[in-house]
């Protein structure tokens, strides 16, 4: 009970991701600084996990090397990650893409800031189109966690991984800037022994190892076909993945719906203060429910669905443009008005500003 | 006094015909075939002097195809 | 004695190492790659790593090097082969562990993770084929292309003024403290290739023994780009690519 005791502490969501990885097992880190989520190099390189748990940290020349190191790394068949924020994270993408083509496990974390371009330092959810859509070229999904708490960065690792190897394809880590920064108390999972050489080659039997000799037959991780109807296979295989995530995999939480009359959705950090924004309009008997997708690929679309049915409008909160209201929308299906509210440039709306904008919204409905 | 002896085999089908065998060859033994081709069109290389081949391996050294094999004999007398 | 007395009677001197496959290689008549690929093949042999060791595959004409050398492989994306052997011998540092690449690919688009694999000294070969030209795109100008050179992007010859000067990038690498062993080789003579062979075998020794980079060019011919015949490509090479990237070791510490 003491030990367990000792394993609750104060971080920061960084901080979190780079203890939970080196506790999950982890075999390597490849990554580059980037505000607002160098912490997660540092805290490895400060760890020093190479010696204890074996874990290699590398801090790469730039995020393209760090994914393609990561690509090398996990076609050996070893658990690997790298970690970046939006401008860095589109310099992955291209071997994000080869990554997923080549059916690997790995897990990529974003801690995104503000955009386009540059940009700003400041916390963003601007990329969720990027992380959800794709991102890179050609057909493909990544399985996107969006952790609304520093305890949900720590688990997120063992999940994102988890899932990674349970169908061989990448995970995303899709964190905003609020929940890589903000400190909370945490409960750190216990530590993983990595798997050894022989585990790795006797349970990832695609891996290249190395050993072509002993296994018989060589194994190559490519993601070239240049026949048609074989390159059309390999489309079909990875839908048949997604779709079978898509089946198992969708993760969502709600807050007062049973009764809610309006409903609010949510993801991240952004989630929380839409709660508080909830509880205050319920003070005034206004019954607004919260659904937050832990899972922006896949969507909860059923859920939603399902609400939009019962309530009499949807808002979406998130700190961009609007993005996640477009699937917000595909959704409902046209079954309740589904409205959007978003700050941008590193801007958070506040709990008063969520209210505000919902009667608003609710207000104009009824002219 | 040892005579060297030497053979030369090239595997027609493997070949492209880009004649540098025939180049590194320092005796003349291999040429392409003037009108024969293998399966995807090449005039392959043969060995047309076989008899002048020292076993030096030249040609293999330098095919890029992989087509050749070289045999070696040693007449120590 | 007729020539079949004489295989019956002597030894195989030289013949297809048996880990390059039957697979019919889809390179041009002539191509350089092929005799490297076999040089690769026998030092593995030799070396008795075939149980040992991953290979990275580029873009460019050798991006089916995997289907030609039965050994793991693992095809990277166009320049990223060194970042790519980076993270496979880091998570497997008992593995030799090399990449094949093209001019464009490690010394164009490919620069920042060869110049910085070799300056972490990563514990890996680099074999680098320059024959000055983008082969497998058709015949554009590379960032080795000499000036004067003919390609499809520079149709009136490459220009210092307007393209900018051949990189010759080798020299470059062997300034720095990682690498361990750098040397320029060719493999258009049966004496070039055997060189070749040792510089490969030395290298990968060395890979193997954790000494630090090594880097291998192979001045090459493409036939097919330089639209000569593949002798003639080999004369034009010597005559004229050799002033530029001449033959040699430029760097062996593998002895200190």
């Amino acid at each position: 009970m003491e030990e367990e005791k000792n394993e609750v502490k104060l971080m920061k969501g960084n901080e979190a991701i780079a203890h939970a990885a080196i506790r999950y097992g982890v075999d390597g880190y490849f990554g580059y600084p980037i505000t607002p989520q160098s912490e997660i190099l540092e805290t490895l390189e400060e760890l020093m996990p190479w010696e204890t748990t074996g874990m290699v940290v590398l801090q790469a020349e730039s995020e393209i090397a760090a994914i393609n190191m990561v690509y090398g790394g996990a076609s050996t068949g070893k658990a690997v990650m790298t970690s970046s924020s939006s401008p860095g994270v589109s310099l992955k993408q291209e071997g994000i893409s080869y990554i997923a083509a080549g059916e690997l496990p790995a897990l990529i974390v974003n801690v995104m800031r503000g955009g386009p371009g540059l940009g700003t330092i400041h916390p963003s959810q601007s990329d969720y189109f990027q992380a959800t859509k794709g991102g890179g070229h050609g057909d493909y999904h990544l399985i996107v966690l969006a952790p609304s708490t520093v305890q949900e960065m720590a688990d997120f690792v063992a999940t994102g991984f988890d899932l990674a190897f349970k169908y061989r394809t990448p995970a995303m880590i899709l964190a905003d800037g609020i929940v890589g920064q903000m400190m909370e108390k945490v409960v750190l999972p216990p530590f993983r022994a990595r798997l050894t050489d022989e585990q790795i080659a006797q349970q990832r039997p695609w891996a290249v190892t190395g050993r072509a000799g002993s296994r018989g037959h060589k194994n190559v991780e490519t993601t070239l076909e240049l026949e048609d109807d074989k390159m059309e296979e390999i489309n079909h295989r990875l839908q048949a993945t997604y779709r079978e995530i898509e089946k198992n995999e969708t993760r969502f939480e709600t807050h007062y719906t049973d009764d809610a009359e309006y409903l609010i959705v949510a993801f991240g950090s952004i989630a929380r203060i839409c709660l508080k924004a909830i509880e205050d309009c319920r003070e005034t008997g206004l019954k607004v429910g919260l659904l937050r997708p832990i899972t922006l690929w896949p969507f909860p679309t059923e859920a939603i669905n399902e609400l939009a049915g019962r309530v009499k409008g949807i808002l979406t909160v998130e700190i961009n443009a609007g993005q996640m209201v477009q699937d917000v929308k595909l959704a409902a299906n046209g079954q309740s008005p589904v409205w959007h509210y978003g700050r941008m440039g590193g801007n958070v709306p506040n709990p008063t500003e969520v209210t505000e904008a919902l009667i608003s919204h609710i207000n104009q409905s009824k002219e | 006094m040892a005579k060297v002896y030497g053979a030369v085999e090239v595997n027609p089908e493997r070949c492209k015909g880009c004649d540098l065998c025939v180049v590194a060859c320092p005796c003349d033994v291999l040429k392409l075939q003037p009108l024969e081709v293998n399966n995807r069109g090449y005039h392959y290389a043969y060995p047309d002097k076989a008899d002048a081949c020292i076993g030096c391996s030249s040609c293999a050294a330098v095919c890029p195809d992989g087509c050749i094999t070289v045999y070696r004999y040693v007449d120590k007398g | 004695m007729t020539p079949e007395e004489i295989k019956q009677k002597g030894s195989i001197v030289a013949a297809k190492p048996r880990l390059l496959n039957d697979n019919h290689m889809h390179y041009c008549p002539g191509c350089s790659h092929g005799v490297v690929h076999r040089l690769i093949a026998e030092v593995i042999e030799e070396m008795q790593v075939e149980d040992n060791v991953i290979g990275v595959a580029p873009v460019g004409c050798a991006v089916f090097a995997y289907n030609y050398i039965d050994i793991d492989w693992i095809e990277a994306a166009h320049g990223r082969a060194p970042a790519v052997a980076t993270g496979a011998k880091r998570l497997n540092p008992s593995r030799m562990v090399f990449t094949y690449q093209g001019d464009g690919d490690l010394a164009a688009i490919g620069t920042a993770e060869t110049i910085h694999a070799a300056n972490r000294g990563e514990n890996i070969t680099i074999i680098f084929i320059n024959n000055g030209i983008y082969g497998m795109t058709g015949g554009q100008m590379a960032p080795t292309t000499l000036e004067g050179m003919k390609t499809s992007t520079t149709p009136y010859g490459r220009r210092a003024d307007l393209n900018g000067y051949p990189l010759n990038i080798t020299p470059l690498l062997a300034m720095l403290p990682g690498t361990c062993y750098v040397s320029r080789q060719s493999v258009h003579t049966a004496v070039a290739v055997r060189k070749a062979k040792a510089a490969i075998k030395k290298a990968f020794t060395s890979s193997l023994a954790g000494k630090g980079t090594s880097v291998i060019e192979i001045v090459s011919t493409c036939s097919s780009g330089w639209k000569m015949s593949p002798a003639k490509a080999n004369e034009w090479m010597e005559k004229n690519m050799f002033g530029h990237y001449p033959p040699g070791d430029l760097k062996d510490t593998t002895n200190d």
